[in-house]
């Protein structure tokens, strides 16, 4: 299978500080990619480089076969991102928002009407639609971020640390979507601190000091590091590191 | 998710004018639910106005005024007596001691004066010229102004009287004196301030924290990762602005016209054109300070200190540049409302076309440019 996202040896460096340092990886259509690693290990560079959002000092990189260096333009319209910080305005309400970015990303009018309807009654949120997003709960946000990041269907969705601050049974329901997601073939690319979510990953990446130090599903990695759990695995890698958080 | 497979039509790239009227739209709705701060938007002007305008301007009537009279002719007499007919000015005294005068001003009782020398008729049918002095308290430099315009033209209207009869022209010349406040600011002076003031701290102070909020609450990343410009971005949030800074504009020029009798000498689209031009440079130094704030409160903070202060020390309107020391001078070339305030200055109140102001206009577009470039720039830099 052709991966969506490769990645080789891709670095990036601030004058004499290297925050990524020789990334290779790669990521195949409908998989949820966990990409862990303590605040400082060059998580979210790594991450901004696969957006676009920033140049690589060195190495080279694909998104959805589109180069990270060339082609950014149309990397922008494959993919959805999602931060911590569940990226919807508070003062437009549901409907508005999600009219707002079905708009950005070129969908028709039609399409969105009769979308937004099929979004709203998936999150049982019909009665909501008219509410400002300002009111709603944090995890009825978080859910909604979410379903308007994969709202125009795009290749791969990054989520950056999507459920911080999320009480558990919210965040089960969370993973529940991004389940249904993957199974639509959109593939999730996705950072957490949580290690119970890493344990619902298909294959987990762990990066200390800006080099993946462990890369495989969470069942080998265990079995690898001889370990009970993946948070007992994120400990041993992570002792390793010298650069304190950011 | 089911909904995610709903057959969709062709997708279209959105051009950019679309996407830029979608953008557009999200704006005017932020601006419009933020009451508070559209109160702000709308509020601030009118209360300056009022606030700088009535403060400084009185209606005169039954004006104290005190003459020193030492000539005591027919012609000083005519003078004093048309003084007395006229609605706005009341005699306080004649005398010819010129102490009283002094005396009646520190006391408050007269807030005008005028001094006759000796032979004033005599000079003017004979000499065809005359003096005299007309003294104003200065402290109230808005009444001051008025007063000694209705004194002068209380016997310019003599002069032209008695000239009618004889041949060959009179002259007198009255010499004006302010006393207490020899510069004579006024109203004249301030409402072009305000404007100055308004438009600069609205557009300044709204792009900067709107875009510094996208950057908080998370907003501008999903942007940036999306297929739309980030030039777009910012220019779509300068629209509404724009447009609010016009309707202020509108306002401010409405209420100062109307309300506190301003005269609009000049052309009205040059000054619209030079409104949009300084409204475009308040615009880029916003843009400029939301890269260097983090925060809202941060880009709030810039805004008062960077803007608000140098642009009521240094416009021109509140403290005479002239009167400041040299490198201070200097600094307020600087100060975009400086320039601003000259050329509104010269269009409104003195009615001067664009070759009057042409320097102005230049230097103002040179900032322009040279501070878009630079945010523009910054901003550039800042997504890397």
């Amino acid at each position: 299978m052709e991966a969506v996202i490769k990645a080789e040896k891709l670095s990036k460096r601030f004058g004499d500080f290297i925050a990524t340092n020789a990334v290779s990886f790669e990521v195949y259509p409908g998989e949820i990619f966990g990409f862990l690693g303590a605040n400082g290990a060059g998580k979210t560079t790594a991450m901004r480089m696969l957006c676009g959002l920033s140049r690589p000092s060195s190495g080279s990189a694909s998104i959805a076969g589109f180069d990270v260096y060339t082609q950014t333009e149309q990397i922008k319209k494959h993919i959805g991102y999602m931060s911590q910080k569940f990226s919807l305005y508070e003062d437009l309400t549901v409907v508005e928002n999600i009219r707002l970015f079905g708009g950005i990303y070129g969908l028709s009018k039609e399409d969105v009407r009769v979308k937004t309807q099929g979004l709203l009654e998936h999150l049982k949120m019909e009665d909501q639609k008219n509410k400002l997003v300002g009111a709603l709960p944090l995890g009825w946000k978080q859910k909604l971020a979410f379903s308007v990041a994969v709202f125009h269907k795009p290749r791969i969705v990054f989520l950056d640390e999507p459920t911080g601050g999320v009480d558990p049974i919210t965040r089960r329901q969370f993973w529940d979507l991004i389940y249904e997601a993957s199974q639509q073939g959109i593939t999730v690319f996705v950072t957490t601190h949580y290690m119970d979510e890493a344990e619902y990953c298909n294959r987990v990446s762990i990066m200390v000091d800006g080099v993946i130090e462990a890369l495989d599903t969470p069942a080998k990695l265990k079995s690898q590091y001889d370990a009970v759990s993946m948070e007992d695995v994120f400990f041993k890698l992570a002792r390793k590191a010298k650069r304190g958080a950011d | 998710m089911y909904f995610l497979n709903w057959p969709e039509k062709q997708r279209e790239v959105p051009t950019e004018m679309k996407q830029f009227l979608i953008f557009v739209r999200k704006e005017f709705k932020h601006v419009f639910r933020d009451k508070k701060t559209l109160l702000m938007l709308f509020g601030l002007p009118v209360v300056q106005i009022v606030l700088f305008g009535f403060a400084l301007t009185n209606e005169i009537k039954n004006s104290k005024v005190l003459i020193v009279d030492y000539s005591k002719d027919q012609a000083t007499c005519s003078i004093i007596a048309k003084i007395e007919a006229s609605t706005y000015f009341e005699i306080y005294s004649v005398t010819q001691d010129p102490l009283e005068m002094e005396k009646a001003f520190k006391k408050g009782k007269i807030k005008s004066g005028i001094i006759f020398p000796l032979n004033f008729s005599y000079d003017l049918h004979h000499s065809g010229k005359a003096q005299l002095s007309i003294i104003a308290d200065g402290s109230d430099p808005n009444t001051a102004t008025s007063l000694t315009n209705y004194l002068n033209s209380i016997v310019q209207d003599y002069i032209h009287q008695v000239s009618g009869s004889r041949t060959g022209l009179l002259f007198v010349k009255a010499e004006t004196r302010m006393i207490y406040n020899p510069e004579l600011k006024g109203a004249y002076n301030y409402v072009p301030g305000v404007m100055a003031l308004v438009l600069l701290l609205v557009s300044v102070m709204m792009t900067s924290i709107s875009i510094v909020r996208e950057k908080e609450m998370g907003t501008m990343e999903v942007l940036l990762v999306s297929p739309f410009k980030p030039l777009l971005v910012i220019l779509s949030k300068a629209i509404p602005y724009l447009l609010v800074s016009m309707v202020n504009l509108a306002i401010i020029l409405l209420l100062s016209v109307f309300a506190l009798g301003l005269p609009f000498a000049g052309s009205i689209g040059l000054f619209v054109l030079v409104s949009v031009l300084y409204i475009i440079t308040g615009l880029s130094l916003g843009l400029l300070i939301s890269s260097a704030a983090a925060s809202q409160q941060a880009a709030m903070l810039m805004s008062v200190m960077g803007m608000l202060l140098p642009t009521m020390l240094f416009a021109g309107f509140m403290f005479p540049i002239e009167n400041m020391p040299m490198p201070l001078q200097l600094f307020s070339n600087v100060v975009p409302a400086k320039w601003y305030y000259i050329i509104v200055k010269s269009i409104m109140i003195k009615g001067l076309g664009l070759s009057a102001i042409f320097k102005e206009v230049l230097i103002l577009t040179g900032m322009t440019v040279f501070l878009l470039a630079v945010s523009l720039k910054k901003f550039k830099t800042r997504l890397e």
